[in-house]
């Protein structure tokens, strides 16, 4: 890992064999993940997989037990969050950080309004505020007509696409966004998918936490896999297929169980999750 | 939610020019959006009753002496009644602000009356004193995380108990303090800034106010630090959501202490007028009015669980609140209907207000 090499040779952020104990707990294990500049590294995992202790890991939230935290190839140990932040490293939480109540320009800027005038006349720069975030929402595809419009009439999609696009805007080079998905129908889901390539397209380093291969096979470039704390796994794009990944991530044989169990039950409805879930436990083999 | 099929996996060639579902928000709804509707509407459908009901001879309601006389309470009501909502879109209360504005003109007079300090200084002491209350409020709520409303309470009890019975034990047993030198030094210059009036003429001996003028700054300054600076983008979101506004880096604790602060200084200038126009203060005064700063608020579209109002609107609110005072006057009630008169106010206000907050998150319609 040579410190010359360009963007894509060092990681722009990478956790080498971390482990994290909550007391007797073993919520990580040996974990090793990284994600480069202009790629999507999508971290896996159903629940109680560790997603959550990773993303406060790599977010500062947590220090690791073991192993290392690698930001732009240099060992890092960060103070907290706001240090992580104020390295480059922003992460969307499912919360979003945003105030429903106020308008979509002023949630932008939250904390980092740009201003004019010194002194008792120093005043926020209002044109200039909704100008930028005009064009940073744009860029995500999205037109906001009105800024005065509030946040909290703007859809979940559109929502996570404004936390996306603030922290971009404000300097982000590596970009975590945890379940950004998780709470969306099917084609907000898609536009969300949508957001994380334009990100990914702008050079950003972007960490994609999810349990929906579905959601992390279309725009990812490089899978992990988490179960139950340990790392089931590490693949490139080109050596995985969304099925595989589903079977790796329940288990294959599991979800074989499951369907017979499911097909004893005498509701009919309940017959054909059991199929198809019998199907995609076959599929990869 | 099948998650069978893959989404798209592509971004779409050119980024949507425009969102279909956005639909063109007119002016009027624009307006209807605004806060502070509802507490003008208000406000004008107040004047015109009592313009209505007004049984003085002569319709003073409508001369310069009915105006003079509403505008004083309004002003006496809305210089803390702006802060108050401000700190209420900033999401607490402050129950303290109403015998506060009693506690500093006692100050005052403790100071200029009794120890002889040149007013100015003694207006310096008694903003100084002020601030730190409003300090301790502030930094009690956040520290402890314990509600504003409790904590502002026990700080109402002390003030009120403390102020008592301190006047009692300072002033040889008479609640009232008088100040008997002929000329204080400052007192005259100090009156003339704060506890004056302005306007006089042939139909208006006593002209208007200078609280009026007072009012009117403080409204000037809420609005623009509300709308126009940083601190009023935080205001609002430490009202609106704390957790959210702590993780975008806006400093919620400085933000409500500043905000405490403010109030108990707007609190400290009602007093300072009051004793000026005097040169007298009485204990127990100021008792009660901080439920007026709080309808005045709610009244103006400050919604009670913060995030959400206008400076303005809370000025409008003490319009009102001036107004049902002296209107029942001018229309020969009783004074006592006033409160009646005020609660069927702030009930409807509440409910117009709901409607307008519901339709400000419902903004496409």
């Amino acid at each position: 890992m040579e410190k010359t090499a360009s963007a894509n040779g060092t990681p722009a952020l990478e956790v080498r064999s971390v482990s994290k104990y909550f007391g007797s707990v073993n919520a990580l294990d040996d974990i090793s993940v990284s994600v480069h500049a202009g790629q999507v590294t999508c971290v896996l995992g159903d629940n109680g997989a560790g997603k959550s202790t990773l993303i406060k890991i790599l977010s500062g939230v947590h220090v690791p037990d073991k192993g290392e935290v690698l930001f732009e190839g240099d060992p890092v140990s960060f103070a907290g969050p706001r240090d992580a932040r104020a390295r480059g490293i922003a992460t969307v939480f499912q919360d979003l950080a945003t105030v429903p109540l106020m308008s979509v320009w002023r949630n932008f800027f939250l904390g980092n309004e740009p201003t004019r005038g010194r002194g008792p006349v120093q005043r926020m720069d209002i044109k200039g505020a909704q100008k930028i975030m005009r064009d940073e929402m744009a860029k995500m595809g999205i037109d906001v007509r009105d800024p005065d419009q509030t946040v909290g009439t703007l859809s979940g999609g559109e929502r996570q696409a404004m936390a996306i696009a603030r922290a971009v805007y404000f300097g982000a080079k590596v970009l975590i966004l945890d379940e950004p998905t998780s709470a969306l129908g099917v084609r907000q889901s898609g536009i969300v998918l949508k957001y994380i390539i334009q990100a990914r397209e702008m050079g950003r380093a972007v960490i994609f936490i999810t349990h929906n291969p579905h959601h992390a096979y279309p725009v990812g470039d490089r899978f992990v896999l988490l179960k139950r704390g340990r790392m089931l796994g590490s693949y490139l794009k080109s050596e995985t297929s969304i099925a595989e990944l589903t079977s790796l991530m329940a288990g294959g044989a599991e979800l074989e169980e499951l369907s017979h169990e499911l097909q004893r039950g005498v509701d009919p409805s309940l017959k054909e999750v059991a199929k198809e879930l019998a199907a995609e436990a076959k599929t990869p083999a | 939610m099948s998650a069978t099929s893959p989404p798209i996996a592509t971004p779409p060639t050119a980024p949507a020019a425009q969102d279909e579902r956005l639909v063109p928000i007119s002016r009027i709804t624009r307006t209807l959006r605004r806060p502070e509707l509802g507490s003008l509407l208000a406000a004008l459908f107040v004047f015109v009753m009592f313009a209505i009901t007004d049984s003085s001879s002569n319709h003073l309601w409508l001369k310069q002496t009915g105006i003079a006389a509403w505008t004083q309470q309004a002003a006496f009501f809305g210089i803390v009644a702006v802060p108050v909502g401000l700190l209420m879109i900033g999401g607490e209360f402050d129950l303290s602000a109403g015998v506060m504005t009693g506690v500093t003109a006692i100050v005052m007079a403790l100071l200029v009356g009794k120890w002889h300090v040149n007013t100015w200084i003694a207006v310096l002491i008694t903003l100084a004193f002020a601030g730190a209350i409003g300090v301790i409020n502030g930094y009690i709520v956040v520290a402890t995380k314990l509600p504003s409303f409790i904590v502002t309470l026990a700080t109402f009890f002390v003030l009120r108990g403390a102020s008592t019975g301190g006047v009692l034990l300072l002033n040889s047993g008479s609640t009232q303090i008088t100040v008997t030198q002929a000329h204080p030094p400052g007192l005259s210059s100090a009156k003339s800034i704060f506890g004056s009036s302005f306007f006089s003429s042939g139909s208006l001996p006593s002209g208007y106010s200078t609280a009026i003028l007072w009012f009117i700054a403080v409204t000037i300054v809420g609005t623009w630090v509300l709308s126009r600076t940083r601190f009023g983008n935080w205001i609002f979101a430490v009202g609106g959501d704390q957790n959210a506004a702590r993780n975008t880096g806006v400093p919620v604790h400085r933000t409500k202490i500043l905000l405490f602060v403010a109030t108990a200084l707007a609190a400290a200038l009602v007093g300072i007028i009051s004793f000026t126009q005097a040169s007298s203060a009485v204990s127990e005064q100021g008792v009660g009015y901080e439920f007026f700063y709080i309808i005045a608020a709610v009244v103006g579209g400050c919604l009670l669980t913060g995030g959400y109002g206008s400076a303005i609107g809370a000025a409008l609110g003490a319009c009102i609140i001036g107004m049902a005072f002296e209107g029942v006057i001018y229309a020969g009630w009783d004074s006592s209907w006033d409160f009646a008169f005020l609660g069927v106010i702030l009930f409807l206000a509440v409910v117009v207000n709901t409607l307008i907050y519901r339709r400000a998150l419902r903004a496409r319609r």
